[in-house]
């Protein structure tokens, strides 16, 4: 019809490597050419359990990465699976962050949303872009790839945590804020901010951007059932937008109109729930 | 100009297109979404009396040519329906909205078509033709005659708003089910729901995809299938009925129409082309009219020459 490919099959692929990124944190490597883009995400089936949305960190073509929290049964489950394992694919699903040439851009992240603004910085160097990386975190324990990014050449890496125990103590979002007063020091300027992370970390960082005229995009995540567009679980009040095919990646300029973001999400019954709630 | 309106149970529809229960009908916002992009009206996700937990992913996927799933009507209950969904939806009310209420008992409906009715639907649409929660409850009620008609009268004791009964393709004689209820007290029909159930196997895992096991299978695949049943019921009873099953186009829908669909539902379409597919689609109906002389849509309702 609209000439796309409509197979979403979950296609089963086996985990060819596992790498351990902290005591909570696995990257799942599979050889398997996926075609995402920096910000896609895909629907991973733990076969027997469950399947659930995660972002790719990597992609070039042949092999890609899934970074993941255990965070809860899925996931845990997936923690006791081992190299050589079948999981069950379906995707890219959702927009992506738009790299334009040459940019100066800031990627700030939070929990896992370092993996998937990793491979935004791999993209952004191919492209010419300086890249300013923020990275956010309660305690040095929960920053993740900064080994991987330290080994970029041509990304900065600002760390903050809210104990100190890493570097600079306190919220990134006002690294982020000392960062833009930085760059604009030596007469530069930040051309756009990206975002992955909690949705309120994002709706802070969000703001700042807004508030110093900076184009702003956010990753919109939200209870996701079917990744394309049908089952209307992932839709976003007031607008009704859904989440996994207008989003996740969005522009700030519209979130921020959106009542529910920043506000509240829903469980799988439809039901909302408020941040700062109890599950 | 073409007249697209179609009065459905003594209900004005700017176009004959409805969404179908079960897709994009979790939240009010979403719904009305729809209706901005183009339908002519639309069904909520099934309601519940208590909260509903569905089954766990993956409860679906889509090929070129199906679609299958097994959401297992998870849902908040009639509590957010009645706090949320329809206050919200009445608020600005773009479009009719029918309400699509689900039970485990028959007496359940009962109390559920009371309830609702209170949120103002303009019709309530009875689902006793899921089929990927046999596992929970049993053979749907819409497979048996004396079931499908029992539910139907609980529910027309407790509402005056028109009912419609959510039919089940999956018997031998759906002409036979539908009279039961159009004298138990039906207004009219949704016909039909999900085929099946299907079972689809990862050959890799040699396990079955769904977590269910087995889905009810939607989408392209199912259309002549549908269009059969629409046929029969409509010849069973005359009655109104909500053409539904693999509709992807303008031309579907006036295929549906010919065999007595008065309103026509499409899910499975927003799969293949977006939400926004319903303006296009409406769009479809009307080049065909216009190339086929037809000026009001009303003209042909049940015209197929068979
Ligand atoms: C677009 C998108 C990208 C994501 N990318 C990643 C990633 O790269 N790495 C990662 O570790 N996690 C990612 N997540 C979150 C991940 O999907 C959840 O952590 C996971 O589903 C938890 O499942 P569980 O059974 O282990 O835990 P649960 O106890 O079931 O859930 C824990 C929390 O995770 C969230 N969650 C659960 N199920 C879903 C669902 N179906 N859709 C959305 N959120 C859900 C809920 O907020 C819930 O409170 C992403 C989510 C979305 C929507
Ligand atoms: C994901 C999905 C969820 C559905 N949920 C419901 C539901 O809650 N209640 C219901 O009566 N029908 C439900 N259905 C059935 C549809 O309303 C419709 O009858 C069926 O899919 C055939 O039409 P289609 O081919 O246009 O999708 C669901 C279908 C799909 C694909
Ligand atoms: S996850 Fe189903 S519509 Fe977005």
């Amino acid at each position: 019809m609209e000439g796309k490919k409509f197979d979403t099959k979950p296609v089963t692929i086996r985990i060819k490597k596992i790498i351990k990124e902290s005591d909570t944190v696995n990257t799942y490597v599979f050889e398997y050419p996926l075609g995402a883009k920096p910000g896609q995400f895909v629907m991973m089936w733990i076969p027997g359990v469950d399947e659930k949305p995660i972002s790719v960190a990597y992609d070039d073509g042949k092999e890609f990465w899934l970074t993941v929290c255990n965070v809860g049964p899925a996931t845990a489950a997936l923690f006791e699976m081992k190299e050589g394992d079948f999981v069950g694919i379906r995707g890219p699903f959702g927009t992506y962050y738009k790299i334009d040439d040459g940019d100066h851009l800031a990627l700030v992240a939070g929990g896992y949303g370092a993996a998937p603004m990793y491979f935004v910085a791999l993209e952004a160097l191919k492209k010419n872009c300086k890249v300013e990386f923020l990275i956010g975190a309660r305690s040095k324990d929960f920053v993740l790839y900064t080994k991987k990014i330290l080994g970029l050449h041509g990304v900065n890496l600002h760390i903050s945590t809210n104990d100190g125990s890493m570097g600079f103590t306190g919220l990134v979002t006002n690294l982020l804020e000392d960062v833009i007063l930085d760059v604009e020091k030596k007469d530069e300027k930040i051309d756009k901010v990206f975002t992955c992370g909690p949705e309120m970390m994002m709706k802070f960082v969000g703001d700042i951007a807004w508030k110093n005229g900076i184009d702003c995009y956010v990753s919109v995540e939200k209870y996701m059932k079917c990744g394309v567009g049908v089952c209307g679980q992932c839709a976003v009040d007031s607008t009704g937008v859904l989440a996994c095919r207008q989003g996740s990646v969005m522009k700030y300029n519209y979130v921020r109109k959106l009542s529910e973001f920043g506000k509240y999400h829903r469980d799988a019954q439809g039901k909302k729930i408020y941040f700062g709630d109890k599950k | 100009m073409v007249d697209l309106g179609i009065k459905f149970c003594g209900v004005k529809f700017a176009n004959p297109t409805v969404l179908a229960s079960g897709i994009l009908g979790v939240t009010a916002s979403s719904l009305k979404n729809v209706i901005l992009n183009g339908a002519g009206g639309v069904t909520t996700k099934s309601i519940w009396l208590e909260e509903h937990k569905g089954h766990r992913n993956p409860t679906m996927f889509g090929t070129e040519n199906y679609f299958i799933n097994a959401v297992g009507l998870s849902d908040a209950g009639i509590e957010k329906a009645i706090s949320e969904t329809f206050p919200e939806y009445n608020d600005e009310k773009p479009a009719p909205i029918i309400a699509s209420i689900v039970a485990g008992k028959i007496d359940d409906f009962g109390l559920l078509a009371e309830k609702i009715s209170e949120c103002d639907p303009d019709i309530i649409e009875v689902n006793i033709s899921c089929p990927n929660v046999e596992s929970e409850f049993g053979k749907p009620f819409a497979c048996v005659v004396t079931d499908a008609a029992a539910v139907t009268k609980v529910v027309r004791a407790r509402t005056k708003k028109p009912v419609i009964i959510k039919l089940s393709p999956n018997v031998s004689n759906i002409g036979e089910i539908a009279k039961a209820c159009m004298a138990a007290g039906a207004d009219g029909f949704c016909a039909v729901n999900t085929f099946g159930p299907g079972l689809a196997i990862d050959i890799n895992t040699r396990m079955p995809i769904l977590t269910n096991k087995v889905g009810g299978i939607s989408g392209p695949g199912i259309k002549p299938l549908a269009v059969k049943c629409v046929y029969d019921v409509f010849k069973a009873t005359g009655a109104p009925i909500v053409g539904t099953g693999g509709v992807l186009t303008g031309e579907d829908v006036v295929e549906m129409m010919m065999v007595g669909a008065r309103l026509v539902g499409m899910g499975t379409m927003v799969y293949y082309r977006g939400v926004e597919g319903f303006k296009k689609v409406v769009v479809e109906v009307e080049e065909w009219c216009e190339k086929n002389g037809v000026k009001n849509l009303e003209e042909i309702i049940g015209t197929v020459k068979i």
